[in-house]
């Protein structure tokens, strides 16, 4: 008898333990998955492969905390198979809203596909994916590298307006296959090619990294004696390019011309130190602009598919003026 | 230990049969076929750039294509180096690249910390710490393998996971820049013209290779790799061994980063040494030393990390197309390890031999 009354009892408390730990995960769920008071957002970043991106991460990092959005931050360390991980791992923690930079363009397709059957929003933060699909990312935010592209050519053609001699150009690729690398290269070469002038002698990947800037700008200087113009996807690959033109007997900004993507602030020094002769702005700081979609996308309202970040371009004296105030 | 090989092939061809056999010694020494594949590369960059061999004094210093892959091999040969002793040991280092990327970021924290960024002793003492740190962390990858008994690739497998997120933690996941004239001296200094890493690659890899040739180490080295059983049982001290070349390894590597930062004037906690790890390993086995540990050449893993960075460089100085570069790359060192495999050798002058042509008078000259 007591001993049946005993497992009873047991039996009991553990159906109520059940139940109440059932409760607790409703609970928890609905404040997770229902978005009413915080919502959760999985941000899997590029890398901190240049100063443009760790202001880009501290941006969002900061700008979640200030908006009341519970950020889960992964890196990715430049490798797609590494992003890929950390959305399926998002997935699984049924976050509220993912949000990414993709390292390269392609290749996305899967796992995206995965996000919309969990019915998980994305948003795409910086860099855009190829796909025919758009119904697997809610919006893209973050700048266009075309137009950046198109604004640094502008800029030359302006520069070397009314001359005839032929225009050397080498450029320094981003990373093979990212949508900076492709579009910004795209963008200037639409522009110069009008002008037969033009020429791109030597186009290379430096990886947007100031170590590969230097060594290809080394061996670059080399192979082609006559440069005139150089044209690097990033600034840190520039300033590594021009520790390689300094080497080499040349002034950076007179014997060769140096145009830049980003505006980080190594650039603008060697900017108004006259070393680098002209800044395509790249804004990393679109944190805001991203907790702001995030927050109506989670609430089911309908944002642009495009959103662009404000951007400007800067010369040496601009950046002189700029420099003080320059956060990253 | 390349001397008698490059000396030995720039010897006219004579018919004489001393000749001939000394040509069969050449041929057959485990260094040629990447001397020669070394050689190829460099003569192939004159057709794209006509001044390739041309060095010339710039403000005071070296400077030509043949000096930049020098520098350019610094890191991969000093990493390469501890790498090979240990393999000879029948280890394996994954760590290095992460112990690269943790020497630069303390060396670089600490200067960029400092009251004057030039003053030499501040420097000096940043780069003895960076360098005591990479001798720690030597000690815990020896003392997982030797003491602990783990195997190598995990034990080391550990660090460099570990070590990356560390070397991250170090600099804020930022890019930390110095600008400080005596560290720049180490990567990117001139002494008497010659690029100061250059000399402290040539000092190490010499002193390391004087100091297992010319004592019973290395031999000790290659019984622990080639049978750790009998090197016991004929009582040689296997732990203390394997933990010094760990040691090595992890001090080698600190160097080399503290080379990469100082060459650039900032520290990279992400990219520092990122997959040096598996260059040093192609540079040992190019080198032809065995995975299996054991037999091991110094010299050879020097060649293996020059061949390496020519080729990177080829890459840039001929302009293949960046989406085809890893293919380029990777079509060369197949035809680099297929030329030194004994059997593969066999088989194609098995063939060689089956064509009616007299090639094999050809094939021997």
């Amino acid at each position: 008898m007591l001993k049946r009354l005993s497992v009873a009892l047991v039996a009991g408390a553990l159906a109520f333990g059940v139940a109440a730990c059932g409760g607790e995960e409703a609970g928890g769920g609905s404040t997770g998955g229902g978005g009413d008071d915080k919502i959760t957002m999985g941000f899997a970043q590029v890398g901190a492969e240049s100063g443009w991106r760790t202001a880009n991460t501290k941006s969002i990092q900061e700008s979640a905390a200030s908006a009341g959005i519970e950020l889960k931050f992964s890196d990715a360390q430049q490798k797609q198979e590494n992003q890929i991980k950390a959305i399926r791992s998002y997935i699984a923690q049924k976050v509220d809203v993912i949000a990414f930079s993709p390292v390269v363009e392609t290749g996305w397709d899967t796992v995206l596909k995965e996000a919309k059957d969990a019915n998980i929003p994305v948003i795409l933060t910086d860099r855009a994916v190829d796909s025919q699909d758009t119904s697997l990312y809610k919006t893209f935010i973050g700048s266009d590298f075309v137009l950046e592209g198109k604004k640094a050519g502008e800029w030359l053609v302006k520069e070397y307006e009314g001359k005839t001699e032929p225009v050397n150009i080498v450029q320094l690729e981003g990373t093979t296959g990212s949508a900076p690398a492709n579009d910004r290269k795209s963008g200037f070469t639409d522009v110069i090619k009008a002008d037969p002038k033009f020429k791109i002698i030597a186009s290379q990947t430096g990886e947007f990294t100031r170590a590969k800037g230097k060594e290809v700008m080394e061996a670059l200087i080399k192979a082609n004696p006559d440069i005139d113009v150089l044209y690097a996807h990033n600034d840190d690959m520039g300033l590594g390019a021009i520790e390689a033109i300094e080497a080499a007997g040349k002034k950076p900004g007179t014997d060769i011309k140096i145009i830049t993507v980003d505006a980080v602030k190594d650039g603008m020094t060697a900017l108004a130190a006259g070393k680098i002769n002209f800044i395509v702005e790249c804004s990393p700081l679109l944190g805001p602009q991203l907790m702001d979609l995030a927050k109506k996308v989670v609430k089911g309202e309908q944002v642009e598919q495009r959103v662009l970040t404000e951007e400007t371009t800067f010369t040496p004296e601009q950046a002189k003026a700029a420099l003080p105030e320059r956060k990253y | 230990m390349t001397q008698p090989t490059v000396s030995e092939r720039s010897a006219p061809p004579d018919q004489t049969p001393e000749k001939r056999g000394m040509m069969r010694t050449v041929l057959r020494h485990r260094l040629f076929w990447p001397a020669a594949v070394l050689v190829l590369l460099l003569v192939g960059n004159v057709f794209f750039t006509p001044s390739f061999f041309s060095i010339r004094l710039q403000d005071g210093h070296l400077y030509g294509s043949l000096i930049d892959i020098l520098r350019a091999s610094t890191p991969l040969i000093l990493v390469g180096l501890g790498m090979t002793l240990v393999i000879a040991t029948g280890g394996i280092d994954l760590s290095v690249g992460s112990v690269m990327a943790i020497a630069g970021a303390v060396a670089c924290l600490r200067i960029s910390d400092l009251p004057d960024p030039n003053s030499v002793g501040g420097v000096l003492a940043a780069v003895g710490f960076a360098l005591l740190l990479a001798l720690v962390l030597g000690l815990w990858n020896g003392l997982l393998v030797a003491v602990g008994g783990i195997q190598p690739i995990i034990a080391t497998l550990i660090l460099m996971v570990a070590g990356r997120g560390l070397a991250q933690l170090i600099t804020d996941g930022q890019i930390i820049n110095v600008r400080s004239d005596p560290y720049r001296v180490i990567g990117a200094g001139y002494v008497l013209t010659v690029p100061v890493s250059v000399i402290i690659a040539g000092l190490f890899v010499a002193a390391a290779a004087l100091l297992v040739r010319r004592s019973a180490l290395g031999l000790l080295l290659e019984s622990v790799g080639g049978s750790p059983a009998a090197s016991r049982l004929a009582g040689i001290q296997a732990r203390t061994l394997i933990l010094t070349v760990y040691v090595f390894a992890a001090l080698c590597a600190g160097i080399a980063g503290l080379i990469f930062s100082s060459n650039v004037s900032s520290a990279d906690g992400n990219n520092t040494g990122n997959l040096i790890e598996l260059d040093a390993i192609l540079a040992v086995v190019i080198g032809g030393t065995a995975l299996t540990g054991g037999r091991f050449s110094i010299a050879g893993t020097v060649l293996g990390a020059v061949i390496i960075n020519t080729l990177n460089i080829t890459v840039y100085t001929v302009g293949i197309p960046s989406n085809v570069t890893l293919l380029f790359k990777a079509v060369v060192v197949v035809v680099l390890c297929l030329l030194q495999s004994p059997s593969f050798r066999a088989w194609a002058s098995g063939v060689k031999r089956l064509l009616p042509t007299p090639s094999r008078a050809g094939g021997a000259a």
